[in-house]
């Protein structure tokens, strides 16, 4: 029961006001792509061990996607953010450098 | 024999007797009882009978950790099994039965099971029930399910209901021993808003039986001085027989409260779940006794000596008149002083240790007690309960050395702290070797979402098992939680005397190099009829993983899920892998606690409440007119109006004919409607339609169908162009909030720099479908501020004004193939224009139908209804919808995924209608076999039924379905098999039934 802030209406969330909605920053690939980005697209999701990169959707309050920055083994939280980027701004890779020594963004 | 005291016994109320029954028979205690301490007050020492052998077994235990005195409690609507009898608060009128056991407690068949032990070993419902297959079904299943299992769930609904309370607190403190009210004070005084809960009807935990002095107060005087102290304080709130269930990520924690079980009467909810959010929580959650392993461990009277004392001192019953104490550490010495100071004869303590140094044992022998140190127990026998303990040399085979009588044992262990709930939310243990038991590793403990440490624990659930040391530890981690919440904190911890103490000996058989014959009778897991000999073969067999074991044994299962087996039987595993303790590790700790009600979790989510139910304006009419409801979705709509003495079926029927011959009155209210509206809400709906809907034109309406990105097809629905920045997109009615959310989903989240506002106005209108040939004519009957001629309003067209004087948006669309309007009308005028059109259609015999009406109307015309011919696996293509999928666009979603090789297949099942040979209707999801077999040996098949109904309008069975190459093969006829394997043949026909040139509709 994990507690996410929703960076648009500043309410700390319970999880179960959000709906899931998998890894962040994906890339859309259309009909012009390869058999294998499309699939990449479709299917392929990273399920690290440490730092990860979700969507949450404030779905029982203010009904807006965000992202959320955590640590799938700990839980710590590193921040939230809106989901209208195409990847983690400045200040959350800052909080997760200083939190996880040596962690890099993997592409 | 087990008896009542003359006297003694703090927590009863002996001026005041309570009547009880007990299988049937009426048997008395009093006031302040357990139903356990009752029932040893009546010398009834059988309690049950185990799991897998039906055993005779008696209670082991005094509280939660009980494993043997499971009963059903209650009857009829309020009925509870496998409740503990150790926690079950006697009450007049109680009524308890035993479990596990036919025909009686006393006379058991089951009991058979016991004597073919060696044939029923660990893992013996793996390796025996593999074969042969077929008696699974007629041998071992029906055996299983008439031996297996505890108590019977019960048959009635029950009377009682249950609450939950949502909670946010600073600090959460779970136990209310003198290290819960420790850690409660600290916390409380350093100004935290704290929530102290006790799982016992009592505070002050183990102290008061105990009995250390507390700054200079004897226990009960200084709790009860404690508890008055923290009850007058605003910032704390306390709970009695409020179990901690579980801790959960990010301070999560769930609490069980049990408010009226001992006292059925009481006015109110029988139960709490209360879902706490606490920013520390500290678990005082204290130590269980272990029970030593020795031959004959599990006969009624074999106890643990921490439940002998409580027994004694609580509620003045003593288990046995005659008791001998075996152990391996100092504490139970205590028990042995208490059965003296009761007057009740202790022939001798038994010490597995070498010698016995530490302050009780002096005591001990002071009090005139023998102690014989290095010895333990070789076997204990009686014919259902101790009769004799053979003593032996704990280092030997178990050759006697001295037989003594005795009618109960009381047995120690050494003492495991409570860990399940910093255990729940990842915290981690550390072996002790000195106390030979896990303890919490604060250095690995729970964090929460700022990386903080957010579980703490307190006293023995420390691992501080003196009181000096349990007292210090609460003060420190009370202090320390409320500094964690930027408090200040500060005060020393109540004092209490250091005692000398020596150290716990690791004893995990007796004796030690116990043969077979004794191993086989030693029991590990009461419950579950675990033996050392089990445990032992399982790591024999290759179960080297703790949870492997656990699961191939099932020691560790069921309702006490191993709180008194579990250090032992890994302790056993340990040695038979030659690897040290620390290194098997324990099995996961999972919630709950102790078992929660399921009413609890439910809580007033049952019934009516269980969840709202969605009705549409016109709903009271439906219901005052003999509505057959369906639910769909939370929505409940008509699935027919019978009329007084006509079935369903023939109601059903009637709705159609009267549809296609006169007129009928739909409420499609339900139908998702979605305003789209921007600049760019053109271009969106191009990429969520397979169609173009940019290019759809002011005032039409266009057929529209949405796919996933998988390319799927998920949704349909007309869509209307309101204005030149506005579109309302119709879906299914189970569809309008997920639609909705995708929508949303897909321009926060990709497009978020399109110009488009999505609004769900589903509810804001109520829709009304007149469908039928005389469907003008009802309208023509009331006043229009738009022409409503077929050349005024043509087919795919809508017009918006006022009708009958309501405001009004008028669709010319059909699902049904006849002339159809579908009118929205602002929600609140929704019922007057239902009126209105049942009274202007009156005339033509106007009849309201329902959706079964509707969903044959729709398969006739072979128009497909989403998540009949669909099921997430089917595209637009495999249902002839091709014409409804544009070329010229680009991109939409679902069109890469369309293009895969898979979804081009030319064998893929399409959809086609079906028509039986003797007219008779098709099961619905029956499969066309085809030649062949699979790899499984099963048949091959061709295709399914999607839709089947009887068509009234044609007077036979129709369906539609999704054949291999169906469109190719008109005309073959193609087997169904019932269920029975009788041929059902069916010709593969276009799915359009009725009126396949649509001069129906375009009237």
């Amino acid at each position: 029961m994990l507690i996410l802030s929703c960076p648009y209406c500043g309410v700390a969330c319970d999880e179960t006001e959000l709906q899931p909605g998998g890894e962040a920053h994906l890339t859309r690939f259309g009909p012009d792509a390869s058999d294998a980005d499309f699939e990449g697209y479709l299917f392929r999701r990273k399920n690290p061990r440490g730092v990860h990169f979700e969507r949450w959707r404030h779905a029982y309050g203010c009904g807006k996607w965000f992202h959320a920055a955590r640590h799938t083994v700990t839980l710590e939280v590193f921040g939230t953010y809106p989901a209208q980027v195409t990847e983690p701004p400045p200040d959350i890779l800052d909080a997760i450098a200083a939190k996880v020594p040596g962690w890099e963004p993997s592409s | 024999m087990s008896h009542r005291l003359s006297s003694g016994g703090r927590l009863i109320n002996r001026a005041n007797p309570v009547s009880f029954a007990f299988n049937g028979r009426t048997m008395r205690g009093f006031e302040g009882d357990t139903l356990a301490s009752a029932l040893l007050g009546e010398d009834q020492m059988l309690m049950g009978r185990s799991f897998k052998y039906h055993r005779p077994r008696g209670v082991v235990a005094s509280g939660a950790e009980e494993p043997n005195a499971l009963v059903g409690l209650g009857r009829d609507h309020s009925y509870e099994p496998n409740a503990r009898a150790t926690t079950t608060e006697l009450f007049e009128g109680l009524e308890a039965e035993t479990q596990n056991h036919w025909p009686s407690l006393e006379f058991d068949i089951g009991a058979i099971n016991a004597r073919l032990s060696r044939f029923l070993p660990a893992g013996f419902y793996y390796k025996m029930f593999l074969w042969p297959r077929s008696f699974w079904k007629h041998v071992y299943e029906p055996f299983i399910r008439e031996s297996a299992g505890l108590g019977k769930p019960p048959k009635r609904r029950d009377k009682d209901h249950y609450e939950h309370f949502n909670v946010t607190t600073d600090v959460l403190v779970v136990g209310g021993g003198i290290a819960g009210l420790t850690a409660a004070m600290a916390a409380g005084e350093a100004g935290s808003q704290v929530l102290l809960v006790e799982q016992t009807a009592h505070w002050g935990g183990r102290a008061p039986v105990d009995g250390p002095q507390i700054d200079d107060m004897a226990p009960n005087a200084w709790v009860t001085q404690v508890v008055s102290a923290l009850q007058a304080m605003p910032n704390v709130e306390m709970r009695n027989r409020c179990m901690g269930a579980g801790v959960y990520d990010h301070g999560y924690a769930l609490l069980s409260e049990r408010i009226s079980d001992h006292a059925p009467d009481k006015a109110g909810p029988r139960q709490r779940l209360w879902k706490v959010r606490a920013a520390q929580i500290i678990t005082a959650t204290g130590a269980i006794e272990r029970p030593l392993s020795f031959a004959g461990n599990d006969l009624p009277g074999v106890m643990l000596a921490s439940a002998v004392r409580d027994y004694i001192v609580n509620f003045g019953v003593a288990p046995g008149k005659r008791t001998v104490v075996v152990t391996n550490n100092d504490d139970a010495y205590r028990t042995a002083l208490t059965l003296k100071a009761a007057g009740l004869e202790v022939p001798a303590i038994l010490d597995a240790r070498e010698d016995a140094t530490g302050a009780l044992d002096e005591d001990a022998r002071a009090a005139g007690i023998r102690v014989i140190t290095g010895r333990g127990i070789a076997s204990v026998i009686g014919k259902g309960r101790v009769e004799v303990v053979h003593v032996c040399a704990q280092d030997s085979d178990g050759a006697d050395y001295e037989a003594i009588e005795a009618d109960c044992v009381a047995m120690s262990g050494g003492w495991s702290p409570v860990v399940h709930l910093w255990s729940h939310a990842g915290g981690k243990l550390t072996w002790d070797e000195a106390d030979a038991h896990f303890r919490p590793d604060p250095d690995r403990a729970p964090k929460g979402a700022s990386g903080e440490v957010f579980v703490r624990t307190a006293g023995t659930a420390s691992g501080a098992l003196t009181t000096e040391d349990a007292l210090v530890d609460a003060n420190r981690t009370g202090q320390a939680a409320a500094m964690a919440l930027g408090h200040k904190a500060r005060g020393p911890a109540p004092r209490a005397e250091p005692e000398s103490r020596q150290v716990t000996a690791p004893i995990w058989l007796m004796p030690e190099n116990a043969p077979y014959e004794k191993r086989a009778k030693s029991w590990l897991d009461f419950q579950n009829d675990v033996k050392v000999s089990d445990v032992e073969l399982a790591a024999q067999e290759g179960y080297e993983s703790v949870e492997h074991t656990k699961r191939y044994t099932t020691l560790g299962m069921a309702t006490d899920q191993g709180k008194l087996s579990n250090i032992n039987g890994l302790a056993v595993l340990a040695k038979s892998l030659g690897v040290a303790i620390p290194d098997v590790g324990t099995t996961t700790f999972r919630p709950p606690y102790t078992p929660v009600p399921l009413g609890a979790i439910s809580g007033e989510a049952q019934g009516a409440l269980f969840q709202p139910i969605r009705k549409t304006p016109i709903h009271d009419w439906h219901e005052a007119n003999g509505a057959h409801f369906e639910p769909v979705g939370q929505w409940r709509r008509p699935y027919a109006f019978p009329k007084s003495g006509e079935s369903v079926e023939d109601a059903v029927a009637r709705e159609v004919t009267t549809t296609r011959q006169s007129v009928g009155l739909l409420d499609a209210s339900t139908l998702g409607k979605l305003i789209v509206k921007g600049p760019d809400a053109g271009r969106f709906l191009d990429m969520l339609y397979t169609n173009m809907m940019s290019t759809l034109k002011v005032g039409k309406c266009r057929y529209g169908l949405m796919c996933s990105e998988n390319g799927f097809l998920i949704d349909d629905g007309v869509v209307a162009r309101i204005d030149e920045h506005t579109w309302l997109c119709h879906t299914t009615s189970g569809g309008a909030d997920s639609i909705h959310g995708a929508m949303e989903e897909w321009l926060q989240t990709e497009w978020w720099d399109w110009k488009v506002y999505v609004a769900n106005v589903t509810e804001q209108f109520a829709q009304i479908g007149v469908v039928g040939p005389k469907a003008r004519e009802v309208l023509d009957a009331v006043s229009a501020s738009f022409d409503l001629s077929k050349d005024g309003l043509p087919f795919m067209g809508w017009v918006e004004g006022s009708l009958g004087g309501i405001p009004a948006r008028v669709f010319r669309i059909s699902f049904s193939g006849e002339l159809s309007y579908e009118i929205a009308v602002p929600a609140n005028h929704g019922r007057a224009f239902w009126d209105m059109m049942l009274e202007a259609g009156n005339p033509h015999g106007i009849t309201p139908y329902g959706t079964e009406a509707l969903h044959i109307m729709r398969a006739e015309k072979g128009f497909i209804m989403i998540g009949d011919e669909t099921d997430g696996t089917v595209i637009p293509q495999d249902l002839g919808l091709n014409w409804a999928i544009s070329k010229k666009k680009d991109d939409y979603l679902g069109k890469r995924a369309q293009m895969r090789s898979h979804m081009t297949d030319p064998l893929r099942w399409k959809l086609v209608g079906l028509e039986t040979l003797d007219g008779s209707v098709l099961p619905d999801g029956a499969y066309a076999v085809d030649e062949g077999d699979t790899v499984n040996g099963q048949r091959n098949t061709q295709g399914r039924v999607t839709s089947s109904y009887h068509s009234p309008t044609l007077g036979r069975g129709i369906a539609m379905g999704l054949v291999e190459r169906g469109p190719d093969r008109m005309g073959e006829v193609v087997n169904f098999p019932a269920l029975d394997g009788s041929p059902q043949e069916a010709r593969i026909v276009s799915p359009v039934f009725y009126d396949p040139d649509g001069e129906k509709q375009n009237v």
